[in-house]
């Protein structure tokens, strides 16, 4: 681990001006950041101890909906009582990933910042990945690629200085996407909100940039709009191991009925792209839909319109498919409809 | 590591010129001191930079500041003991925990937060105290497994893992304990784990099987003593909600 400054912000603003030092990053629960600091993938001239900040809480917003802190922990978000009983989703999309321990540790603004798992990010041995050193290549397009990217990623080649198809690791991100939450953020500007469709970016020509969040700016919270899938929805996520393993893909769905229909729906896919995969065409198409095999198979072959599979994980595209079929089936029959396990 | 790395007052990786330049982050770092940056501006402009626009002298203190050990104080109570160290800042909790204090019940696995041997209580949670950097934990209170028994009484989730034979090598022993202990006040709280949501109960669980494994998941044993693992918690669990009043 290269050596680096410590400094504990008592302030928002104390904080984005030390971390406008070049270099700097701030820490939140470290549960990612040292993990690749001792990796020598992240290589910080200083961090900035953000942990401190007032940034903790889980409130009603104005809107009706719930604001949660950026330094919430997942542990503590996941049990919250409004959490559990309004966004259902975002509880088993929490709990479903990681373990008690690193739950406990990392915060949600330093969860919608984790960074990929592909192999050929996090071990410096190869040389080529166009996100960690820029204008290198790919090498994860023929290498092993299982738990790549099917949607949304770059690919001129393994040389091509664009190519990408590393994912989003994160659970919450995807239930955050199916429920259209909004980042807020700070900077010397000011504030801003940033929808979490245009939060996390696909690699596009520059795949060094995970996010559209700037360098000085700082996560201070995720709002969630009113709960309207509380009654209807469900985290499947589907993996090598039951517990404490990445997805190879995910779905987060949430169905609000009207009577027999659909009135809306939210409808996300994880492990299978660059950011979170949130279906509008999926959505719109359950949209005034009777729920049932046919409406959510089509949905699903929405979902997966272009996706593309490698050597190795071509079997995401048909698993996919399938696992949005089931999540949106356990969804209408009722969040907390009995024994799924 | 040399014995000279193990003792609690030496780094290895620092010399006597890399010692000059360091910046020493001050005790209560309540604010932002400037202190530091320009403590080690003042050296390296002096020594290096002498004459350059000052620009430049800050941008090489940086690049100064970020190639040194940094030294920092820190101040954490472990197991109800106060102690006071200064410690390079890469130092993660479970290095110091091993390194400087001799406390070598948690134990190091793969130090990257994959297997839970690390698992100490810091303010009462659970965490990987591999991927904690010790001084961001500067005024917590830690527990460790040396920390659990009173005096030769060993604490309940200890004495089942006796009882039950939890263990075999016993190297992930110290941090499964420690996870247990924790789950057990998890649930008392009445946490939930994603198992919860899959049996559909989500008010107050109970310790089935079943749950007990899913929130033990982060705790790794290469023996497989898992079975047993699971009995031991289970006891616990069983016996205080059948005697709720002594476990609280």
């Amino acid at each position: 681990m290269n050596p680096f400054g410590y400094q504990r912000a008592t302030s928002s603003e104390g904080a984005i001006r030390a971390v406008s030092t070049s270099g700097a990053k701030f820490l939140g629960g470290g549960t990612n950041l040292v993990d690749l600091m001792k990796l020598d993938v992240e290589h910080p001239s200083s961090l900035i101890d953000i942990t401190h900040l007032d940034l903790a809480k889980i409130e009603n917003s104005p809107a009706g909906g719930t604001l949660i802190g950026a330094l919430v922990r997942n542990s503590d978000l996941a049990n919250h009582p409004r959490i559990v009983e309004s966004y259902p989703l975002l509880s088993q999309a929490l709990l479903s990933g990681a373990s008690p321990q690193l739950r406990n540790m990392a915060t949600t603004g330093g969860n919608l910042l984790q960074r990929t798992r592909c192999y050929y990010f996090m071990d410096t041995a190869f040389h080529a990945c166009n996100k960690r050193a820029p204008g290198t290549g790919c090498a994860a397009l023929q290498g092993f690629n299982r738990i790549h990217a099917i949607l949304g990623q770059s690919d001129g080649g393994p040389a091509s200085h664009e190519s990408c198809i590393g994912t989003n690791p994160s659970d919450m991100n995807v239930a955050l996407a199916a429920l259209n939450a909004t980042v807020h953020v700070v900077g010397p500007k000011g504030k801003r909100a940033i929808a979490i469709s245009d939060f996390h970016r696909l690699p596009g020509t520059t795949p060094h940039v995970d996010t559209n969040l700037k360098a000085d700016e700082l996560i201070t919270g995720v709002e969630l709009p009113p709960p309207v899938y509380a009654e209807h929805s469900w985290y499947l996520k589907v993996r090598d191991r039951q517990s404490y393993a990445f997805a190879l893909v995910s779905v987060a769905a949430g169905l609000q009925m009207n009577g027999a229909v659909i009135q809306s729906a939210g409808l996300a896919l994880g492990g299978v792209a660059h950011k979170p995969w949130r279906s509008v065409e999926a959505e719109r198409s359950l949209s005034g839909a009777s729920p049932g095999p046919d409406a959510f198979r089509q949905a699903a072959d929405l979902a997966l319109a272009g996706a593309k599979g490698y050597q190795d994980n071509m079997f995401k595209i048909e698993l996919a498919k399938r696992s949005i079929v089931r999540a949106l089936t356990i969804a209408a029959a009722g969040t907390r409809g009995g024994d799924r396990s | 590591m040399s014995q000279a790395a193990c003792d609690q007052n030496e780094f290895p990786y620092e010399s006597d010129e890399a010692e000059s330049i360091l910046a020493v982050v001050e005790h209560d770092p309540a604010q932002f001191s400037r202190r530091s940056f320009v403590k080690t501006a003042g050296v390296v402009g002096a020594g290096v930079a002498a004459g350059l626009p000052r620009i430049v002298a800050a941008q090489v203190a940086r690049e100064a500041a970020a190639t040194s050990p940094q030294s920092v104080g820190i101040s954490i109570q472990v197991n109800g003991k106060q102690h006071d160290i200064t410690l390079d800042t890469r130092t993660t909790l479970l290095d110091v925990l091993r390194e400087h204090l001799d406390l070598t019940g948690s134990k190091k696995g793969c130090d990257h937060g994959q297997c839970g041997a690390c698992t100490v209580l810091v303010d009462g949670r659970r965490v990987n105290s591999c991927l904690t950097l010790a001084v961001s934990v500067s005024g917590s209170s830690i527990t460790t497994v040396e920390g659990l028994a009173d005096g030769e009484t060993l604490s309940a989730v200890q004495a089942a893992f006796l009882e039950h034979d939890g263990f075999q090598c016993g190297y992930c022993t110290p941090g499964q304990i420690c996870s247990a202990t924790a789950l057990i006040d998890e649930c008392r709280k009445g946490d939930l784990s994603q198992v919860s949501w899959h049996t559909g109960r989500t008010n107050h669980p109970a310790l089935s099987d079943n749950e007990i494994r899913e929130r033990m998941s982060g705790n790794i044993c290469r023996c497989g003593a898992y079975p047993n693992i699971v009995a031991a918690v289970r006891a616990v669990s069983l016996d205080i909600s059948s005697h709720p009043k002594e476990s609280a």
